[in-house]
């Protein structure tokens, strides 16, 4: 019986490897996730195993511990003195001092800073002398080490992409304005092929210290062992010697947490790739189903037969099992070895949208075979069970009665009411875990998914009601333009509803969820830019290049130095804790605050502002409300530079919980300074005299010297900000493309087994002088049809997934936005996929011979 | 219809060694008004290694006959034994045994699966039962159907006379109680059709093989022991060992009642 069902596989070479495509995009997405982000963990394992290879201890400072929306304060420093210290410790051999930082810009010859595009731009103090060199985790590729104040080591990427080398000169702007340096040396990371977006810029100690503003202090120092002791009890000697002030941990425990925490990271990056692998390989169980249901109805006679001769119904169950079984077995194998190329691609990807990760060489970890092979495999016998079920039910009569029906499952009777009892399921489920307040995030994310999939069962079984109506709409034109080949082609898209629903439901997921992620970007865009104008009332805003981060306060200060400038007022920020949860701390100018930022006071007026003082805070009225906090309370605050004050709450504002541009809590610009070593802005925003454009240019230019700033206008801001959304929508659109190809796959399937069945009625019709042109034409209007039904079903469902999220979000003023031109599009899409998907069909339907069919058994 | 009942009783009355009974047999097709009758009380007994004909002209009930006799359908009312074994009383998983060790089937389409070789089909039977053909009868079974040289070839690789040869085989090689053959040569020309009825005939003379066959065909119905003649779903007329000319005879008799 096994042999039956793989003879019949073997037979069918071309259609098989068509089917198992639908499982082998999918696959090879989740393989191409697992590739990238196990390759990606393994590049920054190696950084941090590297740079603690031959570190037995390393004495760190304490951190803060406190971290708000994924930012959180490097360690303080701590005192130079503690280097003598530990040298002095029994059992140290040699221990050496460094100083780093993340912030630190290297600036092109053409005076732009280097975008890492969110990865660290690293500045190292480091010992270069030769005893030191095991702490090292740098290898010279070209030169020497720097010494002394004017020289650094640049990283072999930089070198390469800006075409500089020993002897050129390079700017360098940490804290203060960027400085130049003459290039001595070139370095690499161990031996990782790229490090990424990140780069670095290596000094000796001296000189860092004095760029970072680390005058007497180090952030870090490295030992080693004298043999016969351990990194356990040197540790041990060591915090013994230095108090509890400080850190100390084995090179092996420092490095540990360090990949830690990137590997939480790339676990996001992994589980983001996986879900789109998931959302493939659901199209393609559809895929699947669809064409095994065909093939199965096709093969009636068959099973009928194998029945007569004696095959028992499980017998009949094992051999469709058996071909799913192999085609998923197939397909999962192709997928494996497809995500291969297709992680170098995700990579390409990614570093096109600026997010360049390290990369080392390949890793093909065993996990990644056993879970693509079983998830694949099980996906497609999954998808095949119903189909199989099916096949059990051909009655052997079928042998020798032409056309014999399959009698209808117990199921298939009551499906439309399963299928509405699914659909209420699917949207209870949805709104609970959208709407309800008090449930896990686990079990949110499960509710949705499992929402979401069973929305989409739910209308693809209802989908087949659906068919008749819409194809009498979607086919319209056909009707009209089509002539005798198209009321055809409606009609063939009607005969079996069926399979036309299933066919149509596949390529509905895949523009649902495009059109869902569209209409919410639409919605994210016009919040955003709504927010912005609300708040900002600059004529222009100096922002760091990327936006986010803080930059050095001293770029305000250049500001307002400026002479074509009227007004500066610098909102400061960091992280701090407020009443012992993380939070955003925002320091602000009471004087001229009001000039440039809209408060909508809910309590309060702009007179407050003025008055902060030391101790005064206002809040925005989310925070307030969720702390319950009103003016006359007091909080507590504690910086990252660990100095902790109350304030007294003076004010309440209406904060833009959408796109909030002032921290939880805001004090007063001295106040913050008080909290702060290194007091850092969030923006610049400043008034001028005339025309803002024009001003924007000279201002450009006074702030030349701070390459990692940038000057835009409010509205040149909020186009900045619509790039950005459009960007990630980009990446997502790209994603979601693989499940739109994979039904494509689905369609393709589905006419040529369709056409394959009408083979004689083919023939009949060009028989009584249907032309080959009309014939193709057919086929592609129904075709055209199928898609246009998915599209029909897939904008509405979007749009209503997109309702229902943007309901979830109302507390932050998310708003709901239609985006007409992309919904017409994703229409034209479908269209095109529907002709795409015709070619092969239709080109067969044409070739037939009229004799041939006609006489076709 | 009257006509009909006026007839002597002519049912094919269970003979003393019979392979399959049937007793009362009817079918009706469809509900109220739409209701066919396409059996209306039919008993019989099939006698054991001969070759018995049901013959009867587009719309007699032959095929719904045979369907019964070989458990493909269920009767409305009456019952049919193959080889001792009341079907009524059999599930789907009983029948199943019961059409591996009692069953053959040769098929006017001949239903070969297309994907196996002529061997492979042959075999079936005893693959799908888990058992594996006695070498001797297996190639004995081939050279009567004379195959020997064809065994690998694919079904679309052999013309319609060698598919029902391989068919024959698939029914034989099990050595069925019975074997149903449906219009075995009415998809084949009056050459090709001439042999197989001839190898038909031969198993039974030479296997001692018990066969019924469907037929509209005279010439295919001479070659019987038996052949029973049935009109609007009963049972007419019965002759046996009877010539062409007989068979002519009695159909046109029939055919003008």
């Amino acid at each position: 019986m096994i042999r039956v069902a793989l003879r019949g596989l073997a037979g069918r070479k071309f259609r098989t490897l068509l089917t198992a495509i639908a499982i082998v995009l999918g696959v090879a997405m989740m393989s191409g996730a697992y590739v990238l982000t196990d390759t990606i963990d393994k590049a920054f394992d190696a950084i941090f195993v590297d740079s603690y290879a031959d570190t037995d201890a390393v004495v760190t400072g304490k951190e803060a511990g406190i971290s708000f929306e994924g930012e959180s304060a490097p360690p303080a420093p701590i005192p130079e003195s503690v280097l003598e210290q530990v040298r002095g410790v029994d059992g140290v051999e040699v221990a050496a001092g460094s100083v780093q930082d993340l912030q630190t810009k290297l600036i092109k010859p053409d005076g732009e800073s280097i975008d890492t595009g969110g990865a660290p731009s690293f500045a190292f103090g480091v010992e270069t002398a030769p005893e030191y060199d095991r702490f090292n985790p740098l290898n010279l590729v070209e030169g020497r080490w720097p010494k002394g104040g004017r020289e650094v080591a640049i990283d072999e990427a930089v070198a390469e992409d800006e075409n500089l080398g020993p002897g050129d000169r390079i700017g360098v702007a940490a804290l203060g304005p960027a400085r130049q340096y003459e290039i001595v040396g070139v370095a690499k990371y161990g031996d990782l092929s790229s490090i990424g977006g990140a780069t670095f810029a290596i000094f000796d100690v001296p000189t860092a210290q004095a760029l970072l503003d680390k005058k007497g202090e180090l952030d870090a120092v490295q030992v080693a062992a004298e043999a016969g002791v351990t990194p356990d009890e040197l540790v041990r000697r060591i915090s013994a010697e230095v108090g509890s002030s400080v850190t100390v941990q084995s090179g092996t425990e420092q490095a540990t947490e360090q990949s830690d925490e990137v590997a939480t990271f790339t676990q996001i990056i992994r589980y983001f790739l996986l879900t789109f692998a998931g959302i493939a390989l659901f199209v393609g169980a559809f895929v699947i189903f669809n064409t095994l249901s065909i093939t199965v109805a096709q093969r009636t006679r068959e099973f009928a037969t194998l029945r007569t001769v004696g095959a028992s119904r499980r017998q009949v169950l094992g051999s469709v099992i058996v071909e799913a079984l192999v085609i998923g077995l197939l397909a999962s194998v192709l997928g494996l070895f497809a995500g291969l190329g297709l992680a170098i691609g995700l990579n390409k990807l990614f570093v096109a949208l600026n997010l360049d990760l390290p990369q080392t060489d390949t890793v093909f970890a065993t996990r990644t075979i056993v879970v693509s092979l079983l998830v694949g495999t099980l996906v497609t016998l999954a998808a095949g069970l119903s189909p199989a079920l099916r096949a059990t039910r051909v009655p052997p009569i079928a042998a020798v009665r032409e056309g014999a029906q399959l009698p209808r499952s117990a199921l298939s009777r009551h499906s439309t009411k399963i299928a509405v009892v699914t659909v209420v399921i699917a949207v209870l489920a949805l709104s609970y875990a959208l709407l309800a307040d008090a449930i896990e995030t686990g079990t949110r994310f499960l509710l949705l998914g499992v929402g979401v999939l069973a929305l989409f069962v739910g209308v693809a079984l209802l989908s087949s009601r659906l068919v008749v109506p819409l194809a009498r709409i979607v086919g319209l034109p056909a009707r009209r333009l089509g002539g005798a080949a198209g009321k055809l082609a409606e009609g063939n898209a009607m005969r079996d509803p069926g399979r036309t629903a299933s066919t149509a439901a596949a390529l509905m997921i895949g523009i649902a969820l495009v059109t869902f992620v569209g209409v919410l970007a639409e919605g994210l865009r016009k919040s955003n830019s709504d927010a912005i104008e609300q708040q900002i009332q600059a004529d222009l805003v100096v922002t760091s290049q990327d936006g986010y981060t803080e930059f050095p306060a001293a770029v305000g200060d250049a500001a307002a130095d400026l002479d074509g400038t009227e007004l500066v007022s610098n909102v400061r920020q960091d992280v701090a804790e407020i009443e012992d949860k993380g939070a955003n701390l925002t320091g602000l100018d009471g004087s001229t605050v009001t000039s440039v930022y809209d408060f909508r006071w809910t309590d309060g007026n702009d007179e407050v502002l003025a008055s902060l003082g030391a101790d005064g805070a206002i809040l925005p009225d989310d925070v307030a409300e969720d702390k319950d906090l009103a003016v006359g309370d007091s909080i507590s605050v504690l910086s990252t530079d660990n100095k902790r004050k109350d304030f007294v709450v003076r004010g309440i504002y209406d904060g833009s919980p959408f796109y909030p541009l002032l921290g939880t809590a805001s004090v007063s610009q001295d106040a913050f300074d008080a909290l702060y070593e290194r007091p850092r802005n969030r923006f610049s925003l400043i008034n001028v005299p005339g025309e803002p454009g024009a001003a924007q240019k000279s201002v450009e230019k006074g702030l030349e010297s701070f390459p990692d700033t940038r000057v835009q206008t409010r509205q040149q801001w909020i186009d900045k900000e619509d790039e950005e959304i459009s960007q990630f929508l980009l990446l997502l659109y790209v994603l979601l493309a693989l499940s739109v190809v994979i039904s494509l796959f689905g369609m393709v399937n589905t006419l040529a087994l369709s056409v394959f069945e009408r083979t004689r009625e083919l023939g009949m019709l060009r028989a009584v002088g249907m032309t080959r042109r009309q014939t193709r034409r057919m086929v592609r209007h129904e075709s055209v049809m199928v898609a246009l039904i998915g599209a029909a079903l897939g904008l509405p469902l979007g749009i209503f997934l997109a309702i229902l999220v943007t309901q979830a979000l109302s507390e932050y003023d998310l708003q709901f936005a239609i985006p007409a031109g992309a919904l017409i599009t994703f229409v034209i899409v479908s269209i095109i996929a529907g002709i795409v998907a015709a070619i092969l069909p239709a080109r067969r339907a044409a070739r037939l011979r009229v004799l041939d069919a006609l006489q076709y058994e | 219809m009257a006509d009909v009942v006026n007839l002597p009783e002519r049912d094919g009355a269970a003979p003393v060694d019979s392979v399959v009974e049937a007793h009362g047999l009817s079918r009706v097709y469809g509900e109220g008004d739409a209701a066919v009758h396409a059996l209306r009380g039919v008993t019989l007994g099939v006698e054991r290694a001969k070759l018995t004909a049901v013959m009867g002209p587009s719309g007699s009930g032959k095929s719904t006959l045979m369907h019964l006799l070989a458990a493909l359908d269920q009767p409305t009312e009456g019952h049919v034994s193959i080889a001792g074994n009341r079907l009524d009383d059999l599930n789907d998983t009983q029948i199943t045994k019961l059409r591996r060790t009692h069953i053959g089937f040769i098929f006017q389409f001949f239903n070969l699966l297309p994907m196996l070789t002529a061997e492979e089909n042959i075999d079936l039977p005893l693959t799908l039962a888990g058992e594996k053909p006695e070498a001797a009868f297996f190639d004995d079974l081939l050279d009567k159907v004379g195959l020997q040289d064809r065994r690998k070839h694919r079904p679309s690789e052999l013309s319609g006379g060698q598919q029902q040869r391989v068919a024959i085989a698939r029914a034989l090689v099990s050595r069925p109680s019975v074997v149903f053959a449906d219009e075995p040569t009415g998809n084949l020309d009056s050459r090709t059709g001439g042999e197989i009825l001839d190898l038909l005939r031969g198993s039974v003379q030479d296997y001692g093989q018990t066969l019924v066959m469907v037929t509209h065909d005279a010439r295919a119905a001479a070659t019987a022991d038996r052949i029973l003649f049935i009109a609007d779903g009963v049972i007419v007329k019965e002759l046996h060992d009877a010539d062409e000319h007989q068979v002519l005879a009695a159909v046109e008799e029939i055919t003008l009642r």
